[in-house]
């Protein structure tokens, strides 16, 4: 008699999963809207665009009320990471993505593998639009193919370094130009009691952005295959760099974006810090009482005499497949990410750095600012923004690559393994991640 | 937040209390006394530092924040961190107070209902089915609801119900640990003669439900509306998945996505703290007031 009851209860779940498995099979047949017909549509047309940057929608309203027959809606969510690439994910395969969406750069492969992108090369003024935005950072969004352009390029972040012009002045330590003067500093510094800088153990980003910076790559795509070179002889000199400064106690390792990572700038426990042009409000904000002891200065070189920039962040607009509306979607694109009137409004809610030439260019990124006593700093980030490589690619799986390569770098700086190590598991962590998901890779 | 949630766990009537003789009271040693009551002190200081790390944390400027100690006052700014909180963005957060309340109270509420027919249905009718129904609903406790999100929002994706007020609201009603509570409790505490009786009075079956038998299950009701309702207030994944629109987000929801922007507006660290120090007094309101019912309730049990 259990056994009965037992066989029932099974079947009958089993017959639920079978339903639905079956409603997502079937939800997986959208038509994908072909580039070749990037066309204007006939009368008004209503787009929904998917994006986390608090203030957005005030934009956008600017455009809806100048474009009565374009009308775009503004849906949010959590940053990208957060989960919402995660829903694109599942609105795609339920087919009810949003017409548009934020993507950050080093997620957009992901999204190409998966073809869940809409390539706007065929959209009126997407192509002409290519040297209007930073060269790499429509690298970015075509990955360097061929009349291909799978988002319009939104932000960026070029990174170079804040430091405490008052402690290196009071000190007389020079600010360092070259990593190995940097290395110098860090122990003219620790002899004064505190740290050169913090090494986050979570943000793997910054340290992209330094193997970027170094002219290593981690990612490539011959077209057939993807290349994965986490151990990169660039990528090995900036984990060894690293890794010699923590094993000498010259670099605090706190966990970035905490509340003891705040005080330690807050309280000149950490003098510099290498990051990206966004990176001047998190300073601004988590360490209020050093307000106009900052400055920046370019990124110390591998090389002296060298100019070369990493970049850390920033995203894109992408066209999502399934829209019914290419062409609209990607004008919309085109003037949120290029027009001054936009560009303006994203740095001022958001401090977004603008990935187009002409945003560079703003009135507002030309002032002095306040806290940095009155540094004009953007002149600095906008140097650096065209000194960044093109050559950089992502990964398509890149949520695994940090995940694992992160738990190495936690347990690097705790003594055990080092950041060389992190970088050889995640090598194979990401090789075994993209063929789980039959992505093909040249070994 | 957590140490509510961790709560619902302590409760488990069960049958097994019913023969379960009151233990005698033994004279204790004084000194397991002082042992139990620093392990429960020690216990009670894990729950509480949380919320008054949290407390103090809301009083503070963004300055003092980081630079004084954790767990005592600076300046007291409480009040006007609620007024910044509340002014910002047209003060979302309010509306996001409003919609947890919704779904949270008029979710918890049908659900509590529903539930409870259900278990009364369950323990005082005798149909075919009755033993399998029962066991299906017992293996939707062990179902948890993160697990089902997903296939949720492929199936509200098929009728269009996404980012709808209905997509969290209707999968809330559902609360599979209800109808077996309820059932638990109708079986012990509502006497069939009871029902016999009421039936000779006249009383049709639904009147005799609403009449008679919710006064006794009342304390069960009672819990399955609390456990409900805070769990349809925490709930995250169910609307991180649902919803794109900032207006029908929960607080929890609406919080999390600040969160995970602090990066780019530091300043959102604040607000994210303070409300979260509101989110949670609408739950110790709730149990403050309701305590006495559920305590009760689930003592009811184990004297019949």
């Amino acid at each position: 008699m259990r056994i009965t009851k037992r066989a029932a209860t099974v079947a009958l779940l089993t017959a639920a999963t079978v339903a639905l498995t079956g409603c997502s099979a079937a939800g997986t047949s959208t038509d994908s809207a072909d580039a070749a017909d990037c066309a204007p549509a006939e009368g008004k047309v209503d787009l929904t665009f998917t994006s986390w940057i608090p203030g957005i929608e005030d934009v956008v309203a600017v455009w809806n009320e100048a474009n009565p027959d374009i009308q775009v809606a503004v849906q949010t969510g959590p940053n990208g990471n957060g989960g919402t690439y995660a829903n694109f994910f599942n609105q795609l395969e339920a087919g009810n993505a949003p017409d548009l969406g934020q993507i950050e750069y080093d997620a957009l492969p992901n999204f190409r593998v998966q073809d869940g992108l809409v390539n706007l090369a065929s959209c009126a003024g997407v192509m002409e639009a290519k040297d209007d935005f930073v060269d790499w950072t429509w690298g970015q969004v075509s990955f360097n193919e061929d009349d291909a352009v799978y988002a319009i390029p939104q932000d960026s972040g070029p990174m170079a370094m804040f430091y405490r012009a008052d402690l290196f002045a009071a000190n007389n330590i020079a600010i360092p130009t070259t990593w190995e003067e940097y290395a110098t500093a860090a122990e003219q510094v620790r002899a004064t009691g505190a740290y050169i800088t913090n090494f986050s153990q979570g943000d793997i980003n910054q340290f992209a952005g330094l193997v970027w910076q170094a002219g290593g790559t981690w990612f490539g795509n011959d077209g057939d295959n993807w290349n994965v070179d986490l151990t990169g002889d660039e990528s090995i000199k900036v984990a060894d760099f690293w890794q010699d400064l923590i094993d000498r106690d010259l670099v605090s390792t706190v966990p970035a974006w905490t509340t003891e990572w705040d005080n330690a700038y807050n309280t000149g426990a950490a003098w510099t810090w290498n990051s990206a042009a966004w990176g001047a409000n998190s300073i601004a904000s988590g360490a209020p009482d050093t307000a106009g002891k900052w400055a920046v200065a370019e990124s110390p070189q591998w090389e002296a005499g060298d100019a070369a920039s990493g970049n850390w962040g920033g995203s894109s607009t992408a066209v999502f497949t399934g829209s019914e509306h290419p062409y609209e979607a990607a004008q919309f694109a085109l003037w949120l990410n290029s027009s001054s009137e936009s560009l303006t409004m994203l740095n001022e809610a958001a401090n977004l750095y603008p990935a187009a030439k002409a945003g560079l260019e703003l009135p507002v990124l030309k002032e002095g600012v306040e806290f940095y006593g009155n540094q004009p700093i953007y002149d600095v980030f906008a140097k650096a923004s065209s000194e960044v490589s093109a050559d950089f690619v992502w990964g398509p799986t890149m949520t695994q690559t940090y995940n694992d390569v992160s738990d190495g770098f936690k347990a690097a700086v705790s003594g055990d393994g080092t950041l060389a190590d992190a970088l050889t598991t995640g090598q194979s962590a990401t090789i075994d991640a993209l063929k789980a998901q039959s992505i093909p890779v040249a070994e | 937040m957590s140490a509510l949630t961790e709560t619902p766990t302590v409760a488990r009537p069960s049958k097994r209390l019913k023969n379960t003789p009151t233990p005698k009271v033994a004279k204790e040693s004084p000194l397991s006394r002082v042992g139990a009551m620093t392990v429960m002190l020690v216990f009670t200081l894990y729950f509480l530092i949380p919320i008054w790390w949290l407390f103090i944390a809301g009083t503070k400027s963004s300055a003092q924040f980081t630079s004084t100690n954790p767990l005592w006052f600076a300046d007291f700014n409480l009040f006007a961190n609620i007024g910044n909180l509340v002014a910002y963005r047209d003060g979302v957060f309010l509306k996001w107070m409003l919609n947890s309340a919704l779904y949270a109270g008029a979710g918890a509420l049908l659900a509590t209902l529903f539930a409870g027919m259900a278990g009364y249905a369950l323990a005082k009718y005798r149909f075919p089915g009755r033993e399998l129904l029962f066991n299906i609903v017992l293996g939707g406790v062990l179902v948890p609801a993160t697990a089902l999100a997903l296939p949720l929002f492929l199936i509200f994706s098929q009728v269009s119900l996404t980012n709808t007020f209905w997509a969290v609201f209707l999968p809330s009603l559902v609360s599979p640990f209800g109808v077996y509570l309820t059932r638990i409790f109708a079986s012990a505490s509502v006497p069939d003669e009871l029902i016999e009786a009421a039936r000779l009075d006249g009383a049709g079956e639904v009147r005799t439900f609403f009449t008679v038998s919710v006064k006794l299950m009342f304390p069960a009701l009672v819990t399955v509306f609390l456990f409900q309702f805070v769990a349809i207030w925490n709930n995250f994944f169910l609307p991180l998945i649902m919803l794109r629109d900032e207006t029908l987000f929960p607080v929890t929801l609406g919080l999390y996505a600040w969160n995970s922007q602090v990066n780019q507006i530091p300043e959102l660290r604040g607000y994210v703290l303070i409300g979260a120090l509101l989110s949670i007094i609408p739950l110790i309101i709730l149990f403050l007031l309701l305590q006495r019912f559920w305590r009760n309730g689930l003592g009811a049990g184990s004297v019949k």
